[in-house]
Protein backbone atom coordinates (compact mmCIF):
# COMPACT_ATOMS: atom_id res chain seq x y z
CA UNK A 1 0.00 0.00 0.00
CA UNK A 2 1.76 3.16 -0.91
CA UNK A 3 2.19 5.84 1.61
CA UNK A 4 1.36 9.52 0.95
CA UNK A 5 4.06 12.20 1.50
CA UNK A 6 3.11 13.44 4.24
CA UNK A 7 3.23 11.06 6.43
CA UNK A 8 6.52 9.45 4.79
CA UNK A 9 7.78 13.42 4.52
CA UNK A 10 6.46 15.10 8.00
CA UNK A 11 9.14 18.11 7.35
CA UNK A 12 7.41 19.19 4.32
CA UNK A 13 6.72 22.36 5.41
CA UNK A 14 10.26 23.04 4.81
CA UNK A 15 10.23 22.50 1.16
CA UNK A 16 7.46 24.94 1.41
CA UNK A 17 9.30 27.52 2.56
CA UNK A 18 12.39 26.63 -0.02
CA UNK A 19 9.63 27.05 -2.82
CA UNK A 20 8.30 30.43 -1.71
CA UNK A 21 11.99 31.06 -1.90
CA UNK A 22 12.24 30.19 -5.06
CA UNK A 23 9.68 31.18 -6.56
CA UNK A 24 9.97 35.09 -5.18
CA UNK A 25 13.28 34.79 -6.83
CA UNK A 26 11.75 33.74 -10.09
CA UNK A 27 9.35 37.01 -10.01
CA UNK A 28 11.66 39.59 -8.22
CA UNK A 29 14.84 38.42 -9.78
CA UNK A 30 14.77 42.22 -12.05
CA UNK A 31 14.87 43.83 -8.16
CA UNK A 32 17.57 44.42 -5.88
CA UNK A 33 17.34 41.35 -3.73
CA UNK A 34 19.01 40.80 -0.67
CA UNK A 35 18.85 37.05 0.56
CA UNK A 36 19.26 37.59 4.25
CA UNK A 37 15.99 39.02 3.83
CA UNK A 38 14.32 36.03 1.60
CA UNK A 39 16.01 33.74 4.66
CA UNK A 40 14.08 35.60 7.33
CA UNK A 41 11.09 35.72 5.53
CA UNK A 42 11.53 31.95 5.13
CA UNK A 43 12.28 31.85 9.14
CA UNK A 44 15.69 30.23 8.33
CA UNK A 45 19.08 31.23 9.65
CA UNK A 46 20.69 32.16 6.73
CA UNK A 47 23.19 29.39 6.19
CA UNK A 48 20.68 26.98 7.23
CA UNK A 49 18.45 28.30 4.35
CA UNK A 50 21.40 28.29 1.92
CA UNK A 51 22.07 24.77 2.83
CA UNK A 52 18.42 24.02 2.46
CA UNK A 53 18.14 25.62 -1.17
CA UNK A 54 21.30 24.12 -2.32
CA UNK A 55 20.14 20.63 -1.70
CA UNK A 56 16.64 20.94 -3.41
CA UNK A 57 18.35 23.16 -6.63
CA UNK A 58 22.19 22.47 -6.76
CA UNK A 59 22.31 26.07 -6.66
CA UNK A 60 22.97 28.49 -4.10
CA UNK A 61 20.53 30.99 -3.88
CA UNK A 62 22.90 33.61 -5.00
CA UNK A 63 23.73 31.00 -8.27
CA UNK A 64 19.96 30.19 -8.96
CA UNK A 65 19.40 34.37 -8.72
CA UNK A 66 21.97 34.97 -11.38
CA UNK A 67 20.99 31.74 -13.52
CA UNK A 68 17.69 33.35 -13.32
CA UNK A 69 18.30 37.26 -14.96
CA UNK A 70 20.55 35.36 -17.59
CA UNK A 71 18.20 33.63 -18.45
CA UNK A 72 15.61 36.41 -18.71
CA UNK A 73 18.26 38.00 -20.68
CA UNK A 74 18.54 35.67 -23.17
CA UNK A 75 14.59 36.28 -23.30
CA UNK A 76 15.13 39.98 -23.52
CA UNK A 77 17.74 39.91 -26.09
CA UNK A 78 16.03 37.62 -28.66
CA UNK A 79 13.03 40.62 -28.35
CA UNK A 80 16.08 43.02 -30.33
CA UNK A 81 16.15 44.90 -27.23
CA UNK A 82 19.51 46.97 -26.93
CA UNK A 83 22.18 45.13 -24.35
CA UNK A 84 22.24 47.98 -22.15
CA UNK A 85 18.57 48.03 -21.36
CA UNK A 86 18.66 44.77 -20.76
CA UNK A 87 21.32 44.98 -18.36
CA UNK A 88 19.48 47.24 -16.54
CA UNK A 89 16.34 45.14 -16.38
CA UNK A 90 17.57 42.02 -15.35
CA UNK A 91 18.74 43.91 -12.12
CA UNK A 92 22.24 44.61 -13.03
CA UNK A 93 23.76 47.60 -12.12
CA UNK A 94 26.73 47.89 -14.35
CA UNK A 95 26.69 46.89 -18.16
CA UNK A 96 30.85 45.41 -17.94
CA UNK A 97 30.13 43.24 -14.60
CA UNK A 98 26.38 42.03 -17.32
CA UNK A 99 28.47 41.22 -20.16
CA UNK A 100 31.53 39.68 -17.90
CA UNK A 101 29.15 37.63 -16.74
CA UNK A 102 26.99 36.71 -19.69
CA UNK A 103 30.08 35.56 -21.29
CA UNK A 104 31.16 33.50 -18.98
CA UNK A 105 28.21 31.55 -18.78
CA UNK A 106 26.96 31.30 -22.15
CA UNK A 107 30.48 31.56 -24.12
CA UNK A 108 29.26 34.49 -26.23
CA UNK A 109 28.92 37.77 -25.59
CA UNK A 110 25.70 38.88 -25.22
CA UNK A 111 25.53 40.89 -28.40
CA UNK A 112 26.98 38.29 -30.42
CA UNK A 113 24.57 36.12 -28.93
CA UNK A 114 21.85 38.43 -29.40
CA UNK A 115 23.28 38.79 -33.36
CA UNK A 116 22.99 34.84 -33.41
CA UNK A 117 19.21 34.23 -32.09
CA UNK A 118 18.11 37.57 -34.80
CA UNK A 119 19.34 36.27 -37.52
CA UNK A 120 18.04 32.29 -36.41
CA UNK A 121 14.89 33.75 -35.94
CA UNK A 122 15.25 35.32 -39.14
CA UNK A 123 15.98 32.34 -41.59
CA UNK A 124 12.93 30.43 -39.01
CA UNK A 125 10.51 32.88 -40.55
CA UNK A 126 11.67 33.13 -43.75
CA UNK A 127 12.21 29.47 -44.57
CA UNK A 128 10.33 27.79 -41.91
CA UNK A 129 10.92 24.29 -43.39
CA UNK A 130 14.29 23.92 -42.21
CA UNK A 131 13.56 23.68 -38.64
CA UNK A 132 10.72 20.88 -39.17
CA UNK A 133 11.26 17.75 -40.24
CA UNK A 134 10.19 16.85 -43.50
CA UNK A 135 7.48 13.96 -42.55
CA UNK A 136 5.86 16.26 -40.10
CA UNK A 137 5.41 19.05 -42.96
CA UNK A 138 4.69 16.52 -44.80
CA UNK A 139 1.95 14.92 -42.89
CA UNK A 140 0.31 18.36 -42.41
CA UNK A 141 0.74 19.53 -46.27
CA UNK A 142 3.32 22.41 -45.55
CA UNK A 143 5.34 20.80 -48.21
CA UNK A 144 2.87 22.12 -50.44
CA UNK A 145 3.20 25.54 -49.69
CA UNK A 146 5.36 27.48 -52.20
CA UNK A 147 5.77 30.67 -50.40
CA UNK A 148 7.88 28.60 -47.51
CA UNK A 149 10.76 26.75 -49.93
CA UNK A 150 12.88 24.69 -48.58
CA UNK A 151 17.02 25.89 -49.33
CA UNK A 152 17.63 22.65 -50.97
CA UNK A 153 15.68 19.70 -52.22
CA UNK A 154 15.59 16.66 -50.57
CA UNK A 155 18.51 14.33 -52.36
CA UNK A 156 16.60 10.29 -52.09
CA UNK A 157 19.55 7.42 -51.76
CA UNK A 158 19.44 5.46 -54.22
CA UNK A 159 19.30 2.12 -53.07
CA UNK B 1 21.94 1.76 -34.86
CA UNK B 2 19.67 4.28 -33.25
CA UNK B 3 21.75 6.68 -31.40
CA UNK B 4 18.57 8.78 -29.54
CA UNK B 5 15.38 10.28 -29.89
CA UNK B 6 15.12 13.91 -30.84
CA UNK B 7 11.38 14.87 -31.25
CA UNK B 8 8.33 13.93 -29.98
CA UNK B 9 5.07 15.08 -30.39
CA UNK B 10 2.43 15.47 -27.82
CA UNK B 11 -1.54 16.36 -29.44
CA UNK B 12 -3.03 19.29 -27.65
CA UNK B 13 -6.16 21.18 -27.88
CA UNK B 14 -5.35 24.65 -28.03
CA UNK B 15 -1.41 25.52 -28.86
CA UNK B 16 -1.21 29.00 -27.37
CA UNK B 17 -2.31 27.61 -24.12
CA UNK B 18 -0.16 24.47 -24.13
CA UNK B 19 2.57 27.22 -24.51
CA UNK B 20 1.97 29.25 -21.12
CA UNK B 21 1.32 25.59 -19.84
CA UNK B 22 5.03 24.23 -20.82
CA UNK B 23 6.88 27.70 -20.34
CA UNK B 24 5.50 29.36 -18.06
CA UNK B 25 4.21 26.62 -15.82
CA UNK B 26 6.71 23.67 -16.00
CA UNK B 27 9.60 25.99 -17.39
CA UNK B 28 10.28 24.73 -20.57
CA UNK B 29 12.42 26.35 -23.05
CA UNK B 30 10.64 27.33 -26.60
CA UNK B 31 13.40 25.78 -29.34
CA UNK B 32 11.23 26.53 -32.22
CA UNK B 33 8.02 28.44 -33.05
CA UNK B 34 7.47 28.95 -36.74
CA UNK B 35 4.60 29.99 -38.27
CA UNK B 36 3.50 28.26 -41.47
CA UNK B 37 0.41 30.53 -42.23
CA UNK B 38 -2.99 31.31 -39.98
CA UNK B 39 -3.99 28.54 -37.80
CA UNK B 40 -0.43 26.47 -38.91
CA UNK B 41 2.00 26.29 -36.25
CA UNK B 42 4.97 24.50 -35.84
CA UNK B 43 5.91 24.81 -31.83
CA UNK B 44 8.54 22.50 -29.79
CA UNK B 45 9.75 22.90 -26.10
CA UNK B 46 12.60 21.15 -24.55
CA UNK B 47 13.14 20.52 -21.03
CA UNK B 48 15.41 22.97 -19.47
CA UNK B 49 18.22 20.16 -18.85
CA UNK B 50 17.56 18.43 -22.40
CA UNK B 51 17.84 20.58 -25.04
CA UNK B 52 18.22 17.45 -27.97
CA UNK B 53 14.98 16.92 -27.09
CA UNK B 54 12.11 18.76 -29.21
CA UNK B 55 8.64 18.29 -27.50
CA UNK B 56 6.27 18.84 -30.74
CA UNK B 57 3.16 20.72 -29.47
CA UNK B 58 0.61 19.53 -32.07
CA UNK B 59 -2.41 20.96 -32.14
CA UNK B 60 -5.18 18.82 -33.33
CA UNK B 61 -7.03 20.50 -35.99
CA UNK B 62 -8.62 19.19 -39.02
CA UNK B 63 -6.11 19.31 -41.66
CA UNK B 64 -3.05 18.99 -39.60
CA UNK B 65 -2.73 15.06 -39.89
CA UNK B 66 -6.42 14.50 -39.68
CA UNK B 67 -9.02 14.35 -41.33
CA UNK B 68 -12.46 15.96 -39.66
CA UNK B 69 -14.31 13.11 -37.89
CA UNK B 70 -9.95 11.82 -36.74
CA UNK B 71 -9.62 14.98 -35.60
CA UNK B 72 -13.00 15.12 -33.34
CA UNK B 73 -12.13 11.61 -32.24
CA UNK B 74 -8.64 12.91 -31.02
CA UNK B 75 -10.01 16.26 -29.06
CA UNK B 76 -12.67 14.09 -26.94
CA UNK B 77 -9.70 11.29 -26.29
CA UNK B 78 -6.89 13.88 -25.32
CA UNK B 79 -9.56 15.99 -23.50
CA UNK B 80 -10.79 12.66 -21.43
CA UNK B 81 -7.31 11.94 -20.52
CA UNK B 82 -6.83 9.05 -22.69
CA UNK B 83 -2.88 9.44 -23.71
CA UNK B 84 -0.25 9.41 -20.81
CA UNK B 85 2.52 10.47 -23.18
CA UNK B 86 5.30 10.01 -20.80
CA UNK B 87 7.64 10.47 -17.58
CA UNK B 88 9.86 13.33 -16.88
CA UNK B 89 12.02 13.59 -13.99
CA UNK B 90 13.47 15.95 -11.06
CA UNK B 91 16.13 16.32 -8.56
CA UNK B 92 13.52 16.87 -5.74
CA UNK B 93 10.32 15.67 -6.55
CA UNK B 94 8.58 17.39 -3.25
CA UNK B 95 10.05 20.39 -4.35
CA UNK B 96 8.94 20.25 -7.60
CA UNK B 97 5.24 19.55 -6.85
CA UNK B 98 5.06 22.32 -4.34
CA UNK B 99 6.26 24.75 -6.57
CA UNK B 100 3.89 23.40 -9.91
CA UNK B 101 0.89 22.72 -7.90
CA UNK B 102 1.68 26.61 -6.28
CA UNK B 103 1.70 27.25 -10.34
CA UNK B 104 -1.79 25.69 -10.80
CA UNK B 105 -0.71 22.37 -12.35
CA UNK B 106 -3.28 19.79 -11.86
CA UNK B 107 -1.82 16.53 -10.21
CA UNK B 108 -3.63 13.83 -10.31
CA UNK B 109 -1.51 11.79 -7.73
CA UNK B 110 0.76 12.80 -4.72
CA UNK B 111 4.37 12.53 -4.38
CA UNK B 112 4.51 8.52 -3.29
CA UNK B 113 6.87 6.11 -2.39
CA UNK B 114 6.24 2.98 -4.68
CA UNK B 115 7.91 -0.18 -5.49
CA UNK B 116 9.55 0.91 -8.28
CA UNK B 117 10.05 4.80 -7.06
CA UNK B 118 8.93 7.92 -5.74
CA UNK B 119 6.65 9.79 -8.34
CA UNK B 120 3.76 11.78 -8.73
CA UNK B 121 1.00 12.36 -12.10
CA UNK B 122 0.15 15.33 -13.62
CA UNK B 123 -2.12 16.39 -16.60
CA UNK B 124 -1.59 19.66 -18.96
CA UNK B 125 -4.09 21.81 -19.61
CA UNK B 126 -5.30 19.61 -22.82
CA UNK B 127 -5.41 16.67 -20.20
CA UNK B 128 -2.52 14.45 -21.21
CA UNK B 129 -0.83 12.95 -18.42
CA UNK B 130 2.25 12.35 -17.25
CA UNK B 131 4.20 10.60 -14.27
CA UNK B 132 7.00 13.06 -12.60
CA UNK B 133 9.68 11.02 -10.94
CA UNK B 134 12.81 11.99 -9.05
CA UNK B 135 16.60 11.14 -9.99
CA UNK B 136 18.09 8.39 -8.44
CA UNK B 137 20.49 9.83 -5.52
Amino acid sequence: MPQSASTVFPKIYLYRRVVQAKLFIDTHYHQPINLDAIADEAYFSKFHFIRLFKATYGKTPHQYLTAVRINNAQLLLKTGMPVTDVCYAIGFDSVSSFSALFKRITKKSPSSWQQAELKRAAVMKKSPLNFIPNCFAQQNGWTQNRNFQQQEEPVVADL
Amino acid sequence: MITKMNHVSIFVLNQESAYDFYVNRLGFKVHTDASMGPGMRWLTVCPPEQPGLEISLMAINEGMMFKEDAAEQMRALVSKSTFGFGVFECNDLLATYEELKAKGVEFTKKPTKEFYGFEALFKDDSGNWFSLGEKAK
